[in-house]
């Protein structure tokens, strides 16, 4: 696990000034928007386009989240979205000519009761019916795999068994977005830092452009990729979107030696962990219940993880927390993202990925791309069309998006 | 952590109480002529709001009952908490100052 961490880009893409007009503008340089751009590029040859960023590039959520990378949803069309994007995170860093030390060192989602067993059993068939890598592990197994969890009968959860993806895992989520910012670069886009959108150029109903901090841009086609932000940029432009931003926090100890083999997850008590390149063990947990976009955590979040990260590793007892950082994802009806056109002409929309967007960060951009460049939404991204909350159609991933909301 | 002022109880922590999403969200006074569209933006919209945000919370472990905050969603300052129940469908919403 003793890798050595790949250089800091110095620079690794130009800062140009904005031009007047684009065939396509990207609305946030976070893991999305750039894979977006990305694609448009490498798939549909279309490179006159422009990610703005209000911040800094991948400074939001990218910045932000705990890199866990699996596919192991229940439904089948969220099973084809994240697979897709496993697949692709498996051939991006040769592609990308970076590595971004993606480790395919699985992930374990802990049964702790009755419930929890059939739902894991459940979802262990329904991946395999999909193609998609699962296995079930019963308590011994779980302790073979992970011996540092605390198995023992005598705890108030007991670990009774837990569903193992043997090929998810986690990646250095700034060298992600870095590699794909040098490609999309290369390739001619755009990448505009410290621009922000503002507002919409309108003729009648179609959009014709953004204004921004730094001047009205003209566009073809816009691409909102802004996560917690989504809902104040689409009522910008007149539309109500049925997503709720939360804040979601983590935090990570002190460096440790290589301890913690795989991820762990128990959405029962509450935590995950995994053991980040450099050593520190990572945590996260559930969102706040309320609305906000202040970029912190409650305290009694992290007590809660705390809790129940000490009694499944009783060996952390004496790590220590270095961070705790938050960031505001943005939360759908059925924990399933938003992808497609919109009522609006030329206006495009991909949100709602809440606590889980960074795992599916390369289908994300592969299906964007293509819903921007002809139209018309991917096969893949379909069934996630902003209709669904009109139609019924819902797409219910609470369960296997492991992070209560 | 919040400290919220329960109308009944007085300043609680956060712990105590139960979020219940945006206030002022009356049922549809006509639910048989609603289009599809109209229900599902019934169901499933509500304001998002980026700066103060009136929303409801419950006591839970305390007198249990509901009541309305205005809150600012960047800041957390709770800015006002309304004892009032929701307000009826046609009827005006509270000023938000
Ligand atoms: C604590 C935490 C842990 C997480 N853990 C995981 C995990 O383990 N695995 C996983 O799969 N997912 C995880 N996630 C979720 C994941 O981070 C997000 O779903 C994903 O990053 C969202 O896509 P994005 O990268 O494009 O968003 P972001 O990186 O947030 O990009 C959006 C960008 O839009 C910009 N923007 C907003 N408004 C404007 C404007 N008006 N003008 C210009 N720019 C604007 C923002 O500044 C931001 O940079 C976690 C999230 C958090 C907060
Ligand atoms: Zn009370």
């Amino acid at each position: 696990m003793s890798h050595q961490l790949p250089e800091h880009p110095d620079w690794l893409w130009r800062t140009p000034d904005p031009k007047r007009s684009y065939d396509v503008v990207i609305v946030g340089a976070g893991g999305h928007g750039l894979a977006t751009a990305y694609y448009l590029a490498r798939n549909h040859g279309i490179t006159n386009v422009a990610v703005l960023e209000r911040g800094w590039l991948a400074g939001g959520n990218m910045a932000r989240n705990t890199t866990i990378i699996r596919s192991n949803y229940l439904c089948e069309e969220s099973a084809a979205l994240y697979e897709h994007a496993l697949k692709l995170w498996e051939v991006l860093p040769q592609e990308l000519e970076y590595d971004f030390l993606f480790s395919q060192r699985g992930v374990l989602n802990l049964a702790h009761t009755l419930q929890d067993v059939r739902e894991g059993t459940r979802r262990v068939n329904a991946n395999r019916l999909g193609g998609v890598d699962a296995e079930w592990l019963d308590t011994d197994q779980v302790r073979e795999f992970c011996p540092i969890v605390n198995t023992s009968p005598d705890v108030r959860y007991p670990v009774l068994g837990a569903t193992l993806q043997p090929r998810a895992g986690i990646a250095k989520h700034d060298h992600v977005a870095w590699a794909l910012a040098r490609k999309a670069d290369e390739y001619g886009v755009d990448l505009i830092q410290g621009c922000e959108v503002t507002g919409f150029l309108r003729d009648g109903d179609r959009v014709v452009g953004v204004r921004t901090s730094r001047g009205p841009i003209s566009a073809g086609r816009v691409a909102l990729a802004a996560a917690g932000h989504s809902s104040v940029l689409a009522d910008l432009a007149g539309l109500r979107l049925p997503v709720q931003s939360h804040p979601l926090q983590a935090l990570v100890s002190e460096l440790l030696e290589p301890v913690h083999p795989t991820v762990v997850m128990s959405n029962h008590v509450h935590v995950y962990v995994s053991q980040a390149h450099k050593g520190e063990l990572v945590m996260g947990a559930g969102v706040d219940s309320y609305n906000g976009y202040g970029q912190r955590g409650s305290f009694h979040q992290i007590e809660h993880q705390m809790a129940a990260a000490l009694e499944l590793f009783p060996i952390f007892a004496r790590a220590h927390v270095l961070r705790t950082w938050g960031g505001i994802v943005d939360v759908t009806p059925d924990a399933s993202p938003i992808i497609g056109p919109t009522p609006i002409e030329n206006l495009y929309l991909n949100c709602g990925w809440g606590t889980g967007g960074f795992k599916a960060t390369p289908s994300s951009g592969w299906v964007y791309a293509h819903t921007i460049a002809t139209g018309e939404p991917h096969p893949l991204n379909a069934p996630f069309a902003l209709e669904r909350f009109t139609t019924g159609a819902l797409i219910d991933e609470h369960g296997a998006a492991a992070v209560a909301h | 952590m919040l400290l919220i002022a329960c109308p009944w109880c007085g300043e609680r922590d956060e712990l105590e109480f139960h979020y219940g999403g945006q206030a002022h969200v009356a049922y549809p006074a006509d639910p048989e002529g609603l289009s599809d569209g109209e229900w599902g933006e019934y169901l499933f919209v509500r304001d998002n709001t980026k700066g103060p945000f009136a929303e409801r919370w419950s006591h839970a472990a305390g007198c249990r009952r509901w009541f309305n905050v205005v809150r600012h969603t960047v800041t957390h300052e709770i800015l006002a908490v309304q004892s009032n129940r929701p307000v009826a469908a046609g009827q005006p919403k509270p000023v938000i100052a």
